[in-house]
């Protein structure tokens, strides 16, 4: 196995050279040092194993051990209507999609935005305007300790960009749709690298969903990064749905770094994936921020998801309020580790943290581990976490008032989803999740 | 006299092994309200959640017919659509289900098993809005998770809610005085009052008299270990409340 995965670091170092030699030789320099530092530190790091503390409960075997190459823009690209399910119709009419990590202009739909307002490729903005990308670029994904996080910088070359200039608002939704194709040859497994930036700046208002979902129930990799900046006063709904293929491996790492009084919404689900890490980390960087982090997992079979969040209480007088729910089924595993670090002087940090696992069946598995730091001395940090079947007490509340016991326990599974699919604004997400949710009961 | 809704005959009950009821008869007609007081440990939250079909409980020797039917061969969920409701003592909190969205799916349970079409959301919003407005209450707690979030009195006030929407014939109120401050125990009794018709019945378990100076019961009856010791009219409650329980548990001991 250790050779299996040793051989495939080098692959992947030996697929990054060629590229940096052909593809990717006319990216300025500053581009080329950051993509160098990335193959670099990944060709050091190599995999993370079950023996580090942050991969504990996860296998990247499945990974390390699959001969994924790169991913070339598909040829043929998917008709519209095959994109519909993914979308939110009219409540989101401006959208950026990519397939297989490559930015799709014909079925990417950008206009009528506020002045200044940027969204495009972030090949794109990289051509035109470097001066807006490079101060934010990698400057909050740290991919020093991170192999997965190093390998996409190596690979930064298209995602999505956002930038919201000071006071500016964007009402609608913005959809970023990541679609992986199926492959033109069938037995190609490809990877795909994308990378996105989001910048709200100052006193500015922005809402984006991010999906990941795919055509067919084909095996890929996506090793995906987003850094999220939101200006003093700024507020992000940010939406994040991963609804890959049962097959494929999802890994991400999502990074908010938050001013002053600023807000930020971040919701993530996950629904798809055989194997799924998300790392989500916050940085509160200046006074009186709030954070919320919602999040729910509803697996089957034998998926696995980790969720690996931490929250960084930088600056004093800031709010973060965390809920992350697990519904597990079949022989799925779930996994979730809750770190909140409270910096010294970091005053009158309000931390709140819970995360409850709801296990449909014996064979389901959930490790929860809140691990909280604190360095400051007047905070109030509270965690809880649940791992268990579905309480007796609420099933025979819920029968006695007339429900069959099938239905009961179906309404108890669906409120752990809905606890949190409540907690988002945009209707249809609300909805479009509420079906897959309630579709997945059904089978169970 | 009304005919006999429930009839509980030489019951006895146990949990995890301990016998807790030990032989309790009573008969409650339609449209009565009787009343079960007694001290803490006697088995009076024993016989309502026994009642409702708490799975924890074993039923030892004994029959209850409710409505001419074997209440103890029925599931929870089918003695809810037949009519009986427990109000609980200690109401349980639903995750990510409104209070609104619980209720519509009770009632449409119940609905169903009589034979009644179900309500769709909009239906439902009216017929909501009937039953608080008969009641005089406002909608503000339909919108929020079952009982969670919470205060004691919310919990308990929304017990009776669901009695009121769901319309039982038999409502068993397993200390719903308990935790309520006088104003919202005054507002539960004034609901339950406008609640009362000649053909529901009430069951109010109790340990103290107050709520009972707000419901006028026709039966008063004081459970002690386990079984019936004494009854009487509303005049026996106000006795309890200047005597206590102790002359009683020492009088059942003797008999």
């Amino acid at each position: 196995m250790m050779a299996a995965q040793t051989g495939s670091v080098e692959r992947l170092v030996g697929a990054y050279h060629a590229w940096a030699k052909n593809g990717a030789s006319r990216a300025p320099a500053w581009l080329k040092d950051l993509r160098d530092g990335g193959i670099a530190r990944f060709g050091a790091l190599g995999f993370p194993t079950m023996k580090q503390e942050a991969w504990r409960f996860t296998s990247v075997a499945a990974i390390a051990e699959t001969a994924f190459e790169l991913a070339h823009p598909a040829s043929r690209i998917p008709h519209p209507a095959q994109i519909e399910p993914f979308l939110l119709g009219d409540a989101a009419p401006h959208r950026l999609v990519f397939v297989n990590g490559f930015f799709s202009p014909e079925l990417s739909s950008v206009a009528g935005f506020p002045a200044g307002v940027r969204v495009e490729s972030l090949a794109q903005a990289l051509v035109a305007s470097p001066d807006l990308v490079r101060p934010h670029l990698c400057k909050y994904a740290a991919f020093q300790d991170r192999p997965f996080a190093a390998l996409n910088t190596a690979f930064v070359r298209d995602g999505a960009f956002v930038h919201v200039p000071a006071k500016s608002a964007v009402q609608e939704p913005i959809q970023l749709l990541f679609l992986a194709a199926p492959a033109q040859d069938g037995d190609k497994r490809v990877v795909a690298h994308p990378r996105n930036l989001v910048v709200i700046e100052r006193e500015a208002r922005a809402t984006v969903v991010e999906t990941y979902a795919s055509l067919e129930q084909n095996t890929y990799w996506t090793n995906a990064v987003t850094e999220i900046v939101v200006g003093d006063g700024a507020r992000v709904d940010y939406h994040r749905v991963q609804r890959e293929s049962g097959r494929a491996c999802h890994v991400a790492a999502t990074e908010t770094h938050q001013g002053r009084d600023s807000t930020v919404n971040l919701h993530a689900v996950a629904f798809g994936g055989a194997l799924s890490r998300h790392d989500l980390r916050s940085v509160m960087a200046g006074p009186g921020g709030t954070l919320i982090l919602n999040g729910l997992y509803l697996l089957a079979g034998e998926q696995h998801a980790d969720h690996h969040t931490t929250i960084e209480h930088a600056a004093p007088h800031c709010a973060s309020h965390e809920y992350f729910n697990g519904v597990l089924d079949g022989r799925s595993r779930g996994v979730f580790t809750g770190r909140i670090i409270v910096r010294p002087g970091a005053q009158k940090t309000d931390s709140k943290q819970t995360n409850n696992n709801l296990l449909l069946s014996a064979d389901a598995h959930a490790d929860s581990q809140p691990q909280l730091e604190i360095y400051a001395d007047d905070v109030k940090c509270t965690h809880g976490s649940t791992v268990g079947p579905l309480d007796p007490r609420a099933l025979f509340y819920l029968r006695s008032r007339g429900l069959g016991e099938r239905e009961a326990r179906r309404l108890l599974t669906y409120g752990f989803g809905a606890e949190i699919l409540g907690r988002m604004e945009i209707a249809p997400l609300r909805a479009q999740l509420d079906r897959i949710v309630r579709g997945r009961l059904a089978e169970t | 006299m009304g005919k006999a809704l429930l009839e509980v005959k030489g019951l006895r009950v146990a949990v995890a092994g301990i016998e807790i009821l030990k032989g309790v008869d009573l008969t409650i007609r339609e449209g009565e309200v009787h009343a079960i007081m007694g001290p803490n440990g006697s088995g009076k939250s024993t016989l309502a959640q026994v009642l409702a079909g708490h799975p924890a409980y074993t039923v030892l020797a004994g029959s209850v017919t409710y409505d001419g039917k074997d209440l103890l061969a029925m599931a929870p969920e089918e003695r809810a659509r037949e009519g009986v409701f427990l109000a609980f003592q200690y109401p349980v909190e639903v995750r990510g289900i409104t209070n609104s969205y619980f209720l519509r799916s009770a009632l449409n349970a119940i609905r169903k098993h009589r034979g009644l079409p179900e309500l769709d959301p909009i239906d439902f919003l009216q017929f909501l809005e009937q039953k608080l407005k008969a009641i005089g209450w406002d909608d503000s707690m339909m919108n929020r998770p079952v009982n969670e979030g919470f205060s004691g009195g919310e919990k308990k006030r929304n017990e009776i809610l669901q009695l009121a929407v769901l319309e039982p014939r038999l409502a068993i109120l397993d200390e719903t005085d308990s935790g309520l401050d006088i104003d919202a125990l005054k507002t539960v009794a004034e609901t339950v009052n406008r609640l009362r018709n000649p053909d529901r019945s009430f069951l109010i378990v109790t340990h103290y008299q107050r709520l009972l100076d707000y419901i006028t019961p026709d039966v008063v009856r004081v459970l002690a270990d386990g079984r019936i010791v004494k009854s009487g009219g509303p005049e026996l409650a106000h006795e309890l409340e200047a005597k206590g329980y102790d002359w009683l548990r020492d009088g059942a001991m003797v008999s």
